[in-house]
């Protein structure tokens, strides 16, 4: 019951809402709130409970929904689940914080599409009925439309629809796929399901898994977003408004990712042997357009968007080079990229809450205005750079770990992502905060006030905890992921790795 | 000489028998007081629609007996019957302050969709051509006219001219359809049909192929199906809205239940179809989505979008009814529930100046969730649904059907389905970012909520999320309707 609990907790809470009065907006803010954190303590008392050293799915629930189409209600999570899972409940309610002052229009619908795309986010997230599955991932997608679509930027309506429409083209062609697995399952076996567990037992010829791979995977590399498919990502994330962009960035891209991890590795191995190096080198692309683009962008928002479209292409370069370092650096950094991005939007909205513009230009020697804020933007800067004891580093040094056994060249390639990572970071940072003040209107900012320090510290003190001492993030999901690399190992079929890299 | 009568089973047509008592009710209710207000007529005949389903949900399961084997009350009937009663009880349910605002309030128009009703339900229980003819001329014939009820306005006239010249085109074709195939086999009892074409050599015949080609032109034509769709979006503009609910789809529905039990019946044939029906699928979708992007009038961009909806159907029948069979029905009902639900909230619309007069155009709709947000919202689930995201009734629908494409080997038909769906999602989001996105313009819309359109919609919705969130049980019900078409 824990996981429906956790799922379901964000749902009751938009009903909640919808009886209250929609005048009273900060006993609204207040209830969406407590409900968040209710859900992030609910999922803390899973991550105590969790079972390390173990794999497979743990707080199983299996219950019947259409039987008679094979459709179950069937939840679980392992470690990469879990870890998503911390990281959705622990976002939201830092959103819900952020928007306090920020969203002032329309209050009732705002958190109440932000509750419900967390119970889709985490039904995502712990589902292992492709049913279920992708009802959750359809779900999604209307919240979010609503929130970029009604209270984000002047181009808020092109980039709400090109958000749907650009992830329903993605996940048009994977309910199909779904459709076709569970009709080979069931003239397999005899027996007709879409349980998870059951398809992901099957052995597929080589011949079909790649038009299911792909499939599959076109679903996912839109949702990443991968080069060449990125192309909604910077008009979504300059868009929507700061609660939006953190959990784009934070948790939405993860869906992703963890589709390829849950779903293209384990029930398509021998797909996956065969596309790794393709991925590779897409996932090369993406590091460093993402880096060269983001170096020239003059708006704060958009340059983290791009810096999004690098930091994600780590992530796909270890997962797909299916080593244990590569996966569970990958898995982490999916976690580090929605922390430290997260932190970023926050910080980005602040500024532009009081200054009206994401500009870059129209900032310099905010240093010298708002330590505080300047401090803590320098702190999540070099976290996302990857300095050595904050959380970027372990998770890019165990990708580079994992892709350096498959191919050097692109570990190389890798590492000059990395480089470029600092420029244009550090660069971006130098133009903000020091220098002289450049204008009248930047002289007298506010520093960082109450609720905005209790927005970001959580994060900062996750970020330091990750970087000084991981181990109990990679701790939890080091059987799952030992689990995983042994089943595409052995149903594979191929060489795995970039077998025609150098 | 004495004619020997033959025994005559009631019992088959109970439910039918209901409604049209139902209609001569109104019919003679209609002559005593109050002469004003007809709203007590629409309850007669909503009481009439109560009592069908009623008995539909009676005789569920039983033996099916036949009509002289001419008209069948197996659980295919029954099912649809359940579709046409809820579809024509929401059209009554929201037409009652409709059609006084309208000034178009006439005794005639509860007993016309009564009738229309009728005819429905006699063409899915039609085991005949020449009963499948009956009931599509009865319906036809109602349907005209209402769909003229606004014979001061030129689009009326518009409207019921074109609907009935074409459709008296199509029921020439069709009765010709009839005559061909009544020439080559010599009957025209669909089962005995069947048999004589299950004959070898039967299906190169070219009198029976010139038969069934005319009457699918028929079934065309009052499906809406590519390219016999022309007259939808003119005759849904000029119709009262809620006659274009009705057109769009109880006479959808019925048209379809006739055409699974002919296709089923013409078996021997089949395999020869599918190509046929595979065309006509992917180029009914394709261009009823296509051509909806570019409509601003709520009326027309519905009536393209039902022709997609239609094409989306058709990959079902593609399937073949062993497969596809369930998953139409399936969808019909979902279809059903998102198309009243979603022109319901349109005729509860007005604009400020002239009063009465219907908000059809898309930019009237700016900022309508502000102003109205209930009714916004409940017009985004009916679109949702139509689109078909889950958790509403629509996803499922689509589920359903593309499962039995895929099963059925037509996976290059299903992409193509599945892409529409994206096409479409941009026209229905149109409209949704209107209702949030966009500040209102001018004085903003009137609504005019009657209880009566308020039940309606609410009955939409729920079943709108019930079908979505729980479809087991009548998927399951759906499957036992299409269990009588399957070749014994």
């Amino acid at each position: 019951m824990l996981l429906t609990a956790i799922v379901f907790l964000p749902t009751l809470g938009a009903l909640t809402l919808l009886l209250l009065d929609r005048r009273d907006e900060d006993r609204l803010r207040g209830v969406a709130l407590w409900v968040s954190i209710a859900a992030f303590l609910v999922s803390v008392h899973l991550w105590i409970l969790f079972e390390r050293g173990r794999s497979g799915m743990q707080f199983v629930e299996r219950y019947a929904w259409i039987p008679v189409s094979g459709i179950t209600y069937h939840l679980g999570v392992d470690g990469i689940s879990l870890l998503l899972v911390l990281l959705t409940t622990f976002l939201m309610p830092l959103c819900l914080l952020s928007a306090w002052s920020q969203i002032t229009t329309r209050v009732k619908e705002f958190l109440i599409a932000m509750l419900l795309l967390e119970t889709a986010m985490l039904g995502v997230f712990v589902a292992l009925d492709l049913f279920l599955f992708f009802v959750f991932w359809e779900a999604m997608l209307i919240p979010m439309y609503l929130v970029i679509g009604v209270w984000g930027g002047p181009r808020r309506i092109y980039a709400a629809v090109k958000f749907i429409l650009y992830t329903m083209l993605g996940s048009a062609l994977m309910l199909l796929a779904i459709l076709v697995l569970y009709y080979l399952q069931g003239r397999q076996t005899g027996v007709y399901t879409f349980d998870y567990p059951t398809i992901a037992r099957m052995t597929l010829e080589p011949g079909i898994q790649v038009p299911l791979f792909l499939a599959f995977a076109l679903a996912f590399a839109i949702k990443v977003p991968m080069f060449p498919f990125h192309t909604w990502l910077p008009d979504a994330h300059v868009e929507a408004p700061t609660a939006g962009s953190v959990i784009l960035a934070g948790v939405l891209l993860k869906m992703g990712t963890y589709g390829f991890v849950r779903f293209c590795l384990p029930l398509f191995p021998h797909a996956s042997a065969v596309f790794a190096p393709a991925i590779f080198v897409l996932a090369v692309i993406g590091i460093l357009y993402g880096a060269w683009v983001s170096m020239v962008q003059p708006d704060l928002k958009k340059l983290i968007a791009y810096s999004s479209v690098s930091h994600l292409g780590f992530v796909m370069l270890g997962l797909f080079a299916l080593n244990a370092q590569g996966v569970q650096g990958g898995i982490l950094q999916m976690v580090n990229h929605g922390l430290s991005t997260g932190a970023l939007f926050l910080l980005v909205g602040m500024i532009y809450e009081r200054r009206h513009s994401r500009l870059i230009a129209d900032f310099g020697g905010l240093w010298a205005v708002v330590p505080l804020f300047s401090a803590v933007f320098l702190f999540v800067t070099l976290s996302s750079i990857g300095l050595p004891g904050l959380n970027g580093f372990v998770g890019e040094f165990l990708i580079l770990v994992g892709a350096f056994q498959v191919s050097r060249l692109f570990a190389v390639l890798g590492t000059l992502g990395i480089i470029f990572a600092a420029v244009y970071m550090l660069w971006m940072y130098q133009r903000v905060a020091f220098g002289p003040v450049r204008h009248e209107e930047s002289r007298h900012l506010p520093d960082l006030g109450a609720r905005e320090i209790a927005t970001l510290a959580p994060i900062l003190l996750l970020i330091l905890w990750v970087g000084v001492y991981p181990k109990p993030f990679t701790a939890v999901m080091e059987a799952s992921v030992a689990e995983l690399i042994a089943v595409v190992k052995a149903k594979a079929g191929l060489p795995i790795g970039a077998w025609w890299l150098p | 000489m004495p004619i020997a009568l033959p025994p005559l089973s009631w019992p088959v047509l109970a439910p039918l028998l209901i409604v049209t008592g139902a209609g001569f009710a109104v019919l003679l209710l209609d002559l005593a007081p109050p002469q004003n207000r007809k709203g007590h007529l629409a309850a007669a005949g909503v009481l009439g629609l109560a009592g069908a389903l009623l008995a539909s949900a009676i005789l569920w399961g039983g033996p099916a007996s036949t009509f002289q084997r001419m008209v069948v009350l197996d659980d295919f009937a029954l099912f649809l019957n359940a579709v046409f009663c809820l579809s024509t009880a929401l059209v009554l349910l929201l037409s009652v302050g409709y059609v006084r605002r309208q000034g178009i309030e006439a005794g005639e128009y509860y007993i016309l969709v009564l009738f229309a009703a009728v005819g429905m339900m006699l063409m899915a229980s039609a085991l005949d051509l020449l009963v499948i003819f009956l009931g599509l001329e009865l319906m036809s014939l109602s349907l005209y006219v209402l769909a003229g009820f606004f014979r001061a306005r030129p689009t009326g006239n518009e409207s019921a001219m074109k609907y009935f010249l074409l459709g008296a085109f199509a029921s020439g074709f069709f009765l010709y359809g009839i005559a061909l195939l009544y020439g080559a086999t010599g009957t025209t009892n669909i089962i005995q049909l069947g048999a004589a074409l299950a004959a070898p050599g039967a299906g190169r015949d070219p009198l029976i192929l010139a038969g069934l080609a005319l009457l699918l032109v028929g079934f065309g034509f009052k499906t809406s199906a590519v390219p016999f769709h022309q007259w939808a979006p003119d005759v849904y503009q000029g119709a009262p809205t809620a006659v274009a609910a009705l057109i769009a789809t109880g006479s959808k529905a019925a048209a379809f239940a006739a055409l699974l039990r002919v296709l089923v019946a013409m078996r021997a044939v089949q395999p020869d179809w599918v190509i046929l029906l595979w065309l006509m699928a992917a180029v009914t979708m394709t261009v009823g989505n296509v051509v909806a992007l570019a409509q601003s009038n709520l009326k027309r961009m519905l009536a393209y979008s039902s022709v997609a909806h239609v094409g989306y159907m058709f990959v079902g029948l593609a399937a073949g009814p062993a497969l596809g069979g369930a998953a139409v029905l399936y969808y019909l009902l979902v279809y059903s529930f998102a198309t009243v639900g979603a022109f319901g909230v349109i005729l509860l619309l007005e604009r400020p100046e002239p009063a009465g007069e219907e908000a059809v155009e898309l930019p009237e709709y700016g900022g309508l969730a502000a102003r109205h947000p209930v009714l916004a919202l409940v017009l985004t689930i009916c679109l949702l649904s139509l689109i078909g995201l889950p958790p509403t009734a629509g996803f499922v629908g689509k589920f359903y059907l593309f499962s039995a494409a895929i099963q059925g080997g037509l996976v290059w038909l299903a992409v193509i389905a599945v892409l529409n769906s994206v096409v479409a999602a941009y026209y229905y989001l149109r409209l949704i970012v209107y209702m949030y996105m966009r500040e209102p313009e001018g004085e903003g819309l009137r609504a005019v909520l009657t209880p009566a359109a308020g039940l309606a919609l609410a009955l939409a919705v729920w079943a709108t999320f019930h079908l979505g969130l729980m479809p087991g049980a009548v998927f399951a019900l759906a499957q036992r309707a299409a269990a009588p078409l399957l070749p014994q």
